[in-house]
């Protein structure tokens, strides 16, 4: 690893800690509102000041990247899952199979994903907690996210498919499910990790996204994405620069996340 | 030659220094004013308004008999010097001002009024203004004794008729343009559809000034279509634009930092916010939350546990006052004084919940079967208030130990919940109305209505209060004494209060912002708000624009 990928991982796992330690760092229930002092600066007893309905913005940020950070990962583990499982699958198979996972692939691409996740928002029962909500709508970017994945994977498989160990493996009468798992996975495990990585940041944007239009994680949750549409008040964001902490702790997150990320060679 | 020098060196100073000459224009006629539309007209035909944008289109180039002043709200002379109502409420007879020419130059009479009217009513026509004159079945007569006179009867008493004459703008008979040919202060000149409407002005204006002179001032109004509200306000900023005719809170906020004098609240508008209960019967809830619902003690304790100074202080930044009910304080006449003021008072909430039998042990509220109080809201997404309002009412409900979950949903989304499937508890939402008479809520208050929404279409009514609600609905909309009427729908506010079907929150404020440069504002609570005297507008000094002219 080098030194620079050290401090990413380093910064990432300092993120990680001030996350999982916030009910003990935090000043206030982040939902709770100080409706006497709204929009306050910072202060020795809320540090980041307060929102426009005066909740403490130090505890919604950490409670924030708990929930994007949590949920993000996951989101990207199952949409690599099913990335690695469709172009392994349609890169080893090749003919017809390919073309058709290709083709669906690319069509899946064209739908106007943002809209499918409006009209599955608004199928949803609405008797549900909004920590339920939140990780409905992470499963829904996993399940619809995968489609770029497929298609680097299905062409990392096509150019192994002919190679000799595969052909030695065949020849010695290995089954395509084993010849997946056992020889295919580890030999592109660079990749899936590349792809895994890929994917967090696209998907906390992703939730910052649909937050901003006021359909990502729901009030009084905060996540990274609810928090930023404050920004839409350009000029009290110059005024009250502290206000961009949680555009800065995305940066550095996504700037981690692409450093920590394996060279190019070891992923080719 | 002196005198040739002297011209020459005027005319020097004044083309190099366009500064000066906006100084010595200033208050005087012409200039054009130039504010924003926020989407495309939907029609320049007055009968076939029903979008804000041709609203306000008509507004400024029709031309009506009877006009509203926004800021007087009394009824005042336009096209018809005067007017008699007969006591029936059925007929109604206009003397017209003569020697009047429509924008083209077609003469006006009593024939353009007989024609308005009738294509009005005409049902092929499916006109949204003709609908409020709809009374009974039977053709509207119109007689036309003299050039100057017309009579029209209606088949059935139609209430505040002489108020819906407002929005009624004169179609000529005769003239080649058709809806083209105005008798309103402005005609529409130019139309260049995604970028702008120009109006010019309309010289044959019948309105003059107390001295005489002829109006309107302005020699033109450039309405540029421009849907978002940030490069409005950008635009309003940089002095490309004269007017924002609403403004929300926020906006307000920011602009009344940056120039003061630019920013104006003309105090609560006819706008509210409101919460209500699902009371549907059919609607796919658990019978137990029903009951909650249709518990007048339940929806009570709610209303007096929310804070609704706080809602208007931190949501509105103050721009908001706290609301009484369905007719805001702003409306004069229809507001009913008597009503006692809405209360925050989270104890008195917890009495009258004990009194239902519901029981809180500190911090969880459950119901006489012991399940808790919970409830989920739905409001629409992107609403920015309507999402703060929302979290604050959450944090209120906790107090008295009901837990409120938040759902907002993209609009359609929404309507579709609250109108067709039914699939929802509570819903957040708000009320835009225009209208000063309560005619125009009887699709909200009738309970056979569509928008009577905490349980529209009903076959018959559900409570006896709906019932009496029904009554008193039907009997103000034919009475024609507005005192009758008045009393009726007084009536109707202290049942709502004592119901509260819908939880009213607050009124917003009519906000609106006016560059200094615009001479004889007069910013009114009721739309449209900047600009509803564009007849007298002037412009004055005005650097960013008089760079542009």
């Amino acid at each position: 690893m080098k030194p620079l990928q050290k401090v990413a991982a380093s910064v990432l796992c300092a993120i990680f800690v001030l996350m999982a330690l916030a009910a003990f760092l935090v000043p206030a229930p982040y939902a709770r509102q100080f409706r006497d002092i709204p929009n306050a600066h910072p202060s020795a007893a809320h540090p980041l000041g307060t929102d426009a309905l005066g909740r403490d913005s130090l505890s919604r940020l950490l409670y924030g990247t708990r929930v994007s950070l949590l949920l993000a990962p996951a989101a990207a583990l199952l949409s690599t899952l099913i990335a690695a499982f469709l172009g392994s699958v349609a890169g080893l198979r090749g003919g017809w199979f390919e073309r058709v996972v290709l083709a669906a692939t690319d069509l899946s691409l064209a739908l106007p994903w943002l809209f499918l996740l409006l009209v599955v928002r608004a199928m949803l029962p609405l008797d549900v907690s909004p920590l339920v909500s939140v990780t409905i709508a992470f499963l829904m970017m996993g399940l619809l996210g995968w489609q770029a994945s497929v298609r680097v994977i299905c062409a990392a498989v096509r150019g192994i498919r002919d190679s000799d160990f595969l052909l030695l493996a065949r020849s010695s009468g290995c089954k395509p499910a084993r010849l997946l798992l056992r020889h295919i996975a580890p030999n592109l495990r660079p990749l899936f990790y590349t792809q895994f990585l890929i994917s967090i940041p696209l998907f906390i944007l992703t939730e910052a996204n649909l937050s901003i239009l006021g359909l990502g994680v729901m009030e009084p949750m905060p996540s990274w994405g609810n928090l930023m549409r404050g920004f839409e008040d350009f000029s009290a964001l110059s005024a009250n620069p502290w206000r961009l902490a949680p555009l800065v702790l995305l940066v550095i997150v996504v700037m981690c996340f692409q450093l920590i990320l394996p060279p190019q060679e070891v992923t080719q | 030659m002196i005198r040739r020098a002297s011209v020459a060196l005027f005319l020097t100073i004044a083309l190099c220094c366009p500064a000066f000459v906006s100084a010595q224009s200033a208050g005087q006629s012409g200039g054009e004013l130039h504010f924003c539309l926020h989407g495309e007209p939907k029609t320049f035909n007055p009968l076939l308004v029903e979008d804000g944008q041709s609203e306000a289109i008509r507004y400024l180039t029709g031309g009506v008999l009877i006009r509203l002043n926004r800021q007087t709200q009394a009824l005042e002379p336009a096209l018809a010097t005067s007017w008699n109502a007969t006591p029936d409420g059925r007929t109604i007879k206009f003397h017209l001002r003569t020697g009047l020419h429509f924008s083209d130059g077609t003469p006006f009479t009593s024939e353009d009024v007989a024609y308005t009217v009738k294509a009005l009513m005409d049902p092929q026509l499916h006109s949204p203004t003709g609908d409020s004159f709809r009374s009974g079945d039977g053709q509207v007569v119109v007689q036309t004794p003299s050039p100057d006179m017309a009579v029209v009867t209606f088949p059935s008493p139609v209430a505040g008729l002489e108020r819906l004459f407002d929005q009624v703008a004169i179609l000529s008979a005769h003239s080649p343009k058709k809806e083209m040919a105005v008798l309103g202060p402005f005609y529409v000149a130019d139309y260049s559809p995604g970028s702008y409407v120009l109006l010019r002005r309309n010289s044959n204006y019948w309105k003059k000034d107390k001295e005489g002179k002829a109006l309107p001032y302005l020699d033109s109004i450039r309405l540029d279509i421009q849907g978002n509200h940030d490069i409005e306000i950008l635009r309003f900023r940089r002095g490309e634009i004269h007017l924002i005719n609403s403004l929300d809170a926020d906006l307000f906020d920011r602009l009344q930092k940056e120039s003061p004098a630019a920013a104006h609240d003309a105090g609560p508008s006819l706008d509210s916010e409101q919460l209500w209960f699902n009371q549907v019967p059919t609607a796919a809830l658990p019978d137990y939350k029903k009951v909650w619902f249709r518990s007048t003690e339940f929806r009570k304790a709610v209303s007096l546990a929310i804070n609704r100074a706080d809602l208007s202080r931190i949501v509105y930044a103050g721009h908001a006052q706290p609301a009484y009910g369905p007719i805001s304080p702003a409306n004069h006449f229809w507001f009913n004084s008597k009503l006692p003021a809405p209360q925050y008072d989270s104890a008195a909430a917890l009495h009258l919940l004990a009194r239902a039998g519901f029981r809180f042990d500190g911090s969880v509220l459950r119901d006489s079967s012991g399940n808790r109080v919970e409830f989920t809201v739905i409001t629409s997404a992107g609403n920015k208030p309507r999402e703060q309002m929302a979290a604050m009412i959450e944090q209120d409900l906790s107090q008295i130990g009901i837990k409120v979950n938040l759902v907002t949903l993209d609009f359609p989304s929404l309507i579709e919940r609250i109108t067709r499937t039914y699939d929802y508890e509570a819903c957040l939402l708000g009320l835009v109305n225009t209208d000063l008479d309560p005619n125009s809520q009887m699709n909200v208050w009738l309970s056979s209505a569509e928008n009577h929404q905490w349980n529209p279409k009903q076959p018959k009514p559900a409570t006896p209060w709906e019932a009496e609600i029904d009554r008193l609905m039907q009997t103000q909309a034919s009475a024609t004494s507005d005192k009758k009427r008045k009393a009726d729908w007084d009536r109707v506010q202290e049942i709502v209060a004592e119901q509260q079907p819908f939880i009213y929150l607050i009124n917003r404020d009519a906000m609106s912002a006016i560059s200094p440069a615009v001479i004889g504002s007069a910013p009114s609570v009721l739309d449209p708000h900047a600009f509803w005297n564009a007849d007298v507008l002037r412009l004055g000094p005005d650097p960013a624009l008089g760079a542009q002219r």
